[in-house]
């Protein structure tokens, strides 16, 4: 496989690259062109490749190489994050109207990317939410395209609005509307035929659509096999059309995706799903961050990033517990395992990792640190001085006041949460003993 | 009717937008450089791989240009034009044999990954073979996507052929069979065989191909055969995988690169070629009848660096 031959060489450039401390530029460089490579492999556009690869390389000269890494997993590190960064972290959805407003849906992209299908699939998806959806078949060109919607209309129980193929869409789409209206459908999803990018005619088509019909979401659905193309097809609908969302199908296949990289960088549009199969059940929110390690196609590369990350939060666990044996545990030690918490997926999920705590105990903690208080919590660690950071008996009433005026928060929820970091305090001190007798033996504050 | 004018010459002319993009960069590397320089070469990786050539196609024909350049002692970009339009020429053409399914009693099988365009090149491929006079047949072996059916028999009648087919989530294999034994029956020259679209890393869908093929040989021994790949020419590097793992279960023995009348260049078929030896055979140019040709491989690369 190309990937494999990929992998190795760049675990080959890594050996050679010497930097200590401080990444070289040279470093930089070698570990980056196999970067490129391997995003050119992908299918990520050479033109966003280009452009990354210099923002990274910015970046990443002069970086800190962190413990437990060599310099080119550090760059890899580097190149994972700003690929995170472009992709973006958070989950997008369809806009719903408001007020009443019936939630319009068009669907549009090149022959055989998947609308038809990915129609019936949302449909399925907003009727699960309790919304009444209408299918509307738009093509009508594409041999047996209504047949098409109206059979996977069926499947999913949702009725498909159609006039034949006789009528202009643009009528059909006007049509679509009023019966919506009439019979009280709140979610309409326009399916359009396949059309390039290029041809001007079928491009006026949906612009005139979008002109009699009040369009709220105009999702671009895409192949996630397009090669470089997918930045010429994404950034002239989006200019010609203007389009709100991208849904992204066959990402059930083994390509690597990094159209998806390309559309997002060029027209800045959220993917919302993606298409994981034929089956109308087969479509699921996009998470963009995981997208990002599917394009670089490091994965064992990642993995050993992670651990490496693992250590070194394995090292301050350690530190912290071995303050809590000596019971010097502080609240300054409180807020370093608040970050180490946040960065490793919240509470419940390393309490999950911990074994002997019983339900009591984990809810004590848990209202000591509930993931939703920890703002709050952090506001009232940050209003202590240093030295009631660090002494944690110094609190008396006086100080407690000024401490909630500068948290901007009440008295008692101050009390409230030091009597907590106290109850915590005194059952960290058991907690050692406890997780020594523990297979997987990670040692965490709380 | 006059000659039809073919649609590389139509892309040649300006007749079409496709490629005007790509043929404007490629002018302008081999006109716009003096000497052959690291800029040079730089440039025309960057044209090659935004081509979906992909990367290691493209280190290979930059190191043979770069050998060819050392050894022939090259001096002009306009020459290192002439011999990688020669090099990528002969690489692509195609061998004698390579329609002879098209005179012969033949069953072509039709495979690839999903709305590459499978049914509309047999609606196309019938019409043409129908046109030279033979008796044709279609079977619809695709018997799980929506409406597929009625999809390949509208496109029967559009090409004034016989259809074979199944209801929806039948076998696929005892669709192949009956039209196996109808086609010879009733004397026809080529039987064209629709199957479901099917992503290559799917097991399944791949023993299910298997078996298809399976009944075509163990009931039509004496077909001449002939499978052909569909490959999306807008699809990137997958392309390539996805013709590795076709042939995998049956013996390719071309491809039909679709869609190249949008604006993406189709170079994964010049990595194909070069990696596993299977040539394009025709290529799909628009969504009617008439928009399938054999593919010229001379045109084919014309076009890509355009020499008028
Ligand atoms: N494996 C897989 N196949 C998909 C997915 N989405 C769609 N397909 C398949 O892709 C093919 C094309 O899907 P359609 O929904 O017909 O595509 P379209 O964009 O409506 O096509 P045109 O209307 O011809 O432009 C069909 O075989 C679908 O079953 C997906 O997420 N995964
Ligand atoms: N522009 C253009 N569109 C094409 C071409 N070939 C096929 N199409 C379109 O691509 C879409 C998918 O074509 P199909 O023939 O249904 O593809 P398929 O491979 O049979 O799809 P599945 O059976 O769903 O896997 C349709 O809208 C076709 O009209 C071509 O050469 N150019
Ligand atoms: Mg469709
Ligand atoms: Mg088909």
């Amino acid at each position: 496989m190309a990937f494999d031959s990929l992998s190795e060489k760049l675990q080959g450039v890594f050996k050679n690259l010497r930097s200590k401390g401080r990444l070289s530029e040279a470093d930089v460089k070698a570990a980056l062109k196999e970067v490129k490579m391997a995003l050119l492999e992908a299918d990520v556009n050479f033109k966003v490749v280009k452009q990354f690869t210099n923002t990274v390389t910015e970046r990443a000269i002069g970086s800190d190489v962190m413990n437990g890494l060599n310099p080119g997993q550090m760059v890899i590190k580097i190149v994972n994050e700003e690929l995170v960064n472009l992709m973006g972290s958070d989950v997008k959805d369809i806009t719903f109207g408001t007020g009443g407003a019936i939630t319009t849906i068009m669907m549009v992209g090149l022959q055989g990317a998947g609308k038809t299908t990915t129609t019936a699939k949302l449909a399925g998806k907003v009727k699960q939410r309790g919304k009444k959806p209408l299918l509307v078949a738009c093509d009508i060109y594409r041999p047996a395209a209504i047949e098409q919607l109206q059979i996977n209309g069926k499947k999913q129980e949702v009725e498909v609005f159609s006039l034949g193929d006789k009528e202009k869409p643009v009528k059909i789409a006007k049509a679509a509307m009023d019966y919506a209206k009439k019979n009280g459908f709140d979610v309409v999803i326009f399916d359009t035929a396949g059309r390039l990018h290029i041809d001007e005619d079928m491009m006026d088509e949906l612009a005139s659509i979008k002109n009699s019909v009040d369009i709220l979401n105009t999702i671009l659905v895409v192949d996630a096999m397009t090669g470089q193309d997918a930045v010429n097809v994404s950034s002239t609908f989006d200019e010609k059309i203007g389009i709100d969302g991208v849904i992204i199908t066959k990402l059930d296949g083994d390509t690597r995706g990094g159209a998806a990289l390309s559309i997002k960088a060029v027209t800045g549009k959220p993917i919302l799903y993606a298409g994981m199969g034929e089956k109308l059940s087969d479509l699921e929110q996009f998470h963009p961050d995981r997208m990002a390690s599917r394009i670089l196609g490091m994965g064992d590369v990642l993995s050993l990033i992670e651990k490496a990350e693992a250590e070194i939060d394995k090292d301050a666990a350690l530190q912290l517990s071995k303050k809590v044996k000596k019971a010097s545990f502080d609240f300054n030690d409180y807020l370093t395992s608040m970050e180490q918490m946040k960065k490793l997926g919240g509470l419940t999920s390393i309490l999950g990792m911990m074994p002997g705590i019983n339900a009591s105990q984990m809810a004590q903690i848990e209202g000591a640190v509930d993931d939703k208080k920890l703002a709050h919590t952090e506001a009232i660690i940050l209003s202590m001085t240093p030295a009631e950071r660090e002494n944690p008996k110094l609190l008396n009433p006086s100080r407690k006041h000024r401490i909630a005026a500068g948290a901007g928060l009440d008295i008692a929820e101050v009390n409230r949460f030091i009597k907590q970091f106290e109850q915590s305090k005194k059952m960290m001190k058991q907690m050692p003993n406890m997780m020594g007798k523990g297979r997987r033996g990670m040692r965490f504050p709380f | 009717m006059a000659e039809k004018v073919s649609f590389w010459q139509r892309l040649i002319k300006g007749l079409t937008k496709t490629r005007d993009n790509f043929i404007k960069s490629m002018d302008y590397i081999f006109n716009g450089f003096t000497n052959i320089d690291e800029d040079f070469y730089e440039e025309l990786e960057e044209v090659l791989i935004m081509g979906d050539i992909g990367v290691r196609t493209t280190e290979t024909i930059l190191d043979d240009l770069r050998d060819a350049v050392k050894k022939e002692h090259i001096k002009e970009p306009s020459e290192c034009k002439a011999f990688l339009i020669n090099e990528i020429k002969e690489q692509m053409a195609l061998g004698e044999a390579a329609f002879d399914f098209e005179k012969k009693t033949s069953v072509v099988l039709v495979i690839g990954v999903n709305g590459v365009g499978k049914t509309t090149t047999i609606g196309k491929l019938a019409g043409k073979l129908k046109a030279n006079g033979k008796k044709v047949m279609v079977a619809g072996a695709d018997t799980f996507r929506a409406a597929a059916s009625d999809q390949l028999k509208e496109w029967a009648d559009r090409a004034g052929v016989d259809f074979v087919g199944g209801p929806e989530g039948s076998d696929p294999a005892a669709v192949v069979y009956d039209a196996v034994h109808a086609a010879k029956a009733r004397g026809v020259d080529v039987l064209l065989v629709d199957t479901a679209g099917r992503l290559h890393n799917k097991k399944n869908l791949m023993n299910e191909l298997s078996k298809i093929n399976n009944t075509i040989s163990k009931e039509f021994p004496e077909a001449y055969r002939e499978t052909l790949i569909v490959l999306d020419g807008t699809t990137g590097q997958n392309a390539l995988v996805q013709a590795k793992e076709f042939s995998e279960v049956t013996d390719i023995s071309g491809i039909v690169l679709t869609k190249l009348d949008g604006t993406a260049k189709g170079g994964i078929a010049i990595a194909i070629q070069s990696e596993l030896k299977l040539p394009v055979k025709y290529i799909g140019v628009g969504e009617t009848i008439d928009d399938l040709e054999k593919f010229n491989a001379d045109e084919f690369v014309d076009a890509l660096f355009y020499v008028g």
